[in-house]
């Protein structure tokens, strides 16, 4: 039998550390069965910027795609690892349920874990949060962790 | 007795209304016009120099033949790569895996957020009061043929960007000219290079900063009656200072996405006064196409009509100039031809589509007096412009005739003049300092002077008279275009290579759409 991919989303957040322990415990359960850790920056290709933020977008994005990877991805990835889990790190840039959804269907994901966000401003009450698209969305099952 | 204030302020038309109650004031203001007239009119003249025999500026040509040349040697680059462009723009061959890079849209914003502005609501409103209807039809054409310089222009300008190790990127005109000359074996690009840069300050401080605030002031003024430009300058001066020295991001994300709403707010307004009078358009589109070829008795005929449309445009949309090439080159892409066919898009909505409207909507609006014995235009005592209703030029005339459609919306376009301007400038700030860190090295020292001298300027553009300013304004754009286009020339080969060889690759299929 081919291996189980499980995709979590982490956004550095308790939230998301909790969506980590569910998929951790269930890929201990499944046995063959590989994480991808993702964490995605907030990003559109159709904003407005600057003359100067173009010039140095290479670099920051480089400085950001680092932090993500130093900062919440990297250490999730350890602590994993030690537990004996199989694991990868992603970072991207973009919107968060486009990247989990495409990212789901690239690897074969039978499943995407993410933790739930309560619902922030204006327009996420209008328009619904990230984990709400995604569940509109998503190709395969979302398993949203309270 | 109002026929006579009427063409007495109609003789004034081409110089901000002086009122009485600021008479202190005017007298400070009038000694910075003279001083600033008299230091740099001999600049102007040479540059607005007639051909020999003729009343037809040598610079208007030299952008007309270039724009016209470009066209036939890319093969209708515009109509071909016009469907590609808009593709492009979409993100459709952009790779997933540079998410998070500038993308063509960014880029392309970026560059129309310095195109866009004062010289859609104002130059137009000058070109149709000087030059009648008929200059739309030629600032149409010259927007057409404009897109291919810009093509031209943005591809080198990625082809031959720096990229520094710290992931910065520095691209534009001083660049292609080094190191296309360099390839090609040909001598003076050092030197096309610097002559340049120096222009580029004097456009970044002319139309890119004067000229804004200039504008900026008169239509202030407008709502509040007069008072002194000096007030007006010191305050815009202080809000650029506290952005490109302060760095104080809030002030220009504000503006950034601001701008582009104002943008669409003004075009939907536009259309509205052209629905409200629909049975005029058809007037009007004649008006143009008949003003275009015979002028309709307006100052200098059908060649008056000519020289204002061309001109006009190309200070809209800046096409040949080589500021677009700068702005452009901070997109992500392995093809530096995909950058020249989105910023095809630029003088297409730039001039074809927002100065066309303003001119509709003014030539509509019948702000311009026409004599009902004869049809014609009546010019004003000077008989240097068209007589209008209330006498306005400029961003005024543009004011009075959108408010024969909607009666408030001289204030939301003062919103967004003041905007336009406020963006206008900052984009044109990083323009002079690209080409100041050019002759003068970088670092935080010779940055912060032209800051400086970028601030001050401010001030003395808003307190200056219109006339003064937009002929120096125009003077230093067009001194770039003369610089910038001589390269153009001469590096157009290696375009012709790039272009030929990414269009036979997308034929072949080797560049495909990336699937989102």
């Amino acid at each position: 039998m081919s291996q189980t991919t499980l995709i979590v989303g982490l956004d550095g957040s308790d939230a998301g550390k909790r969506a980590l322990d569910f998929a951790k415990t269930r890929a201990k359960l499944i046995g063959d069965c590989r994480i991808l850790l993702v964490y995605v920056i907030e990003w559109s290709p159709f904003s407005f910027q600057t003359a100067e933020e173009n010039e140095k977008r290479h670099a920051r994005r480089e400085e950001e795609l680092n932090l993500a990877h130093e900062r919440v991805v990297g250490p999730a990835v350890q602590q994993a690892e030690a537990e004996g889990c199989t694991v990868e790190g992603i970072v991207k840039h973009g919107d968060v349920a486009d990247i989990l959804e495409s990212l789901a269907k690239t690897h074969g994901a039978s499943q995407i874990v993410v933790g739930r966000m309560g619902e922030r401003n204006m327009k996420e009450r209008l328009f619904g949060g990230v984990t709400g698209r995604l569940v509109a969305a998503s190709s395969v099952p979302i398993t949203v962790i309270p | 007795m109002k026929k006579l204030i009427t063409s007495g302020i109609a003789a004034t038309a081409l110089s901000l209304p002086t009122l009485a109650a600021a008479q202190e004031a005017v007298s400070f203001d009038q000694k910075v016009n003279d001083i600033f007239a008299g230091s740099t009119g001999w600049f102007v003249n040479l540059i607005f120099m007639n051909l020999p025999g003729t009343n037809f500026p040598w610079i208007v040509m030299w952008l007309v033949v270039a724009a016209s040349i470009f066209t036939v040697y890319f093969g209708f680059i515009q109509i071909k790569a016009f469907g590609h462009a808009i593709s492009l723009v979409k993100g459709d061959y952009s790779d997933p895996n540079d998410a998070g890079e500038v993308s063509h849209f960014q880029a392309l914003t970026t560059a129309l957020s310095g195109t866009v502005g004062l010289g859609n609501i104002a130059g137009v409103a000058v070109a149709v009061g000087i030059g009648g209807p008929g200059a739309t039809f030629w600032m149409i054409v010259a927007g057409l043929l404009g897109m291919a310089s810009k093509f031209t222009e943005c591809t080198l300008g990625v082809n031959y960007r720096n990229e520094y190790p710290d992931g910065t990127v520095s691209g534009g005109p001083m660049y292609y000219m080094v190191k296309g000359f360099k390839e090609r074996n040909l001598p003076g690009g050092r030197f096309l290079a610097i002559v340049f840069a120096i222009f580029t300050i004097g456009g970044a401080l002319g139309g890119g900063n004067m000229f804004q605030a200039n504008q900026a002031h008169a239509q202030i003024t407008q709502i509040t009656g007069d008072f002194s430009g000096v007030i007006t300058g010191v305050i815009f001066a202080v809000i650029v200072f506290a952005v490109i020295v302060g760095g104080i991001k809030s002030i220009a994300n504000v503006t950034e996405k601001v701008v582009p709403f104002m943008g669409v707010l003004y075009v939907v307004a536009a259309l509205m006064v052209l629905i409200v009078n629909y049975d005029q358009i058809g007037w009007a589109f004649g008006q143009i196409f008949e003003g275009a070829f015979t002028g309709l008795g307006v100052a200098g005929g059908f060649v008056g009509a000519l020289i204002q449309g061309f001109k006009r445009a190309a200070f809209s949309n800046e096409a040949g100039v080589g500021s677009a090439a700068i702005a452009h080159s901070a997109v992500r892409t392995k093809e530096p031809v995909t950058e020249g066919v989105v910023s095809l898009l630029e003088p297409f909505i730039d001039t074809v589509v927002i100065c066309t409207m303003t001119a509709l909507v003014i030539t509509i609006s019948g702000v311009l007096v026409v004599d009902p014995a004869t049809g014609l235009y009546v010019l004003n005592e000077a008989g240097t412009a068209i007589q209008t209703a209330d006498g306005s030029s400029g961003v005024a005339l543009t004011s009075a005739a959108f408010a024969t459609g909607f009666s408030w919306f001289p204030y939301v376009l003062a919103i967004a003049v003041v905007l336009f301007a406020f963006s206008t400038m900052i984009s044109w700030s990083y323009y002079g300092l690209k080409a100041w860190t050019y002759l003068f090295g970088e670092g935080k020292t010779t940055e912060l002077v032209f800051k400086l001298i970028f601030c001050f300027f401010i001030i003395v553009g808003a307190a200056a008279q219109l006339g003064a300013v937009i002929d120096f304004s125009d003077a230093m754009i067009f001194a770039m275009a003369v610089v910038n286009i001589t390269a153009l020339y001469f590096l157009m080969p290696i375009v012709k290579r790039e272009m030929n060889s990414y269009f036979s690759r997308l034929k072949s299929g080797e560049i495909v759409k990336h699937k989102h």
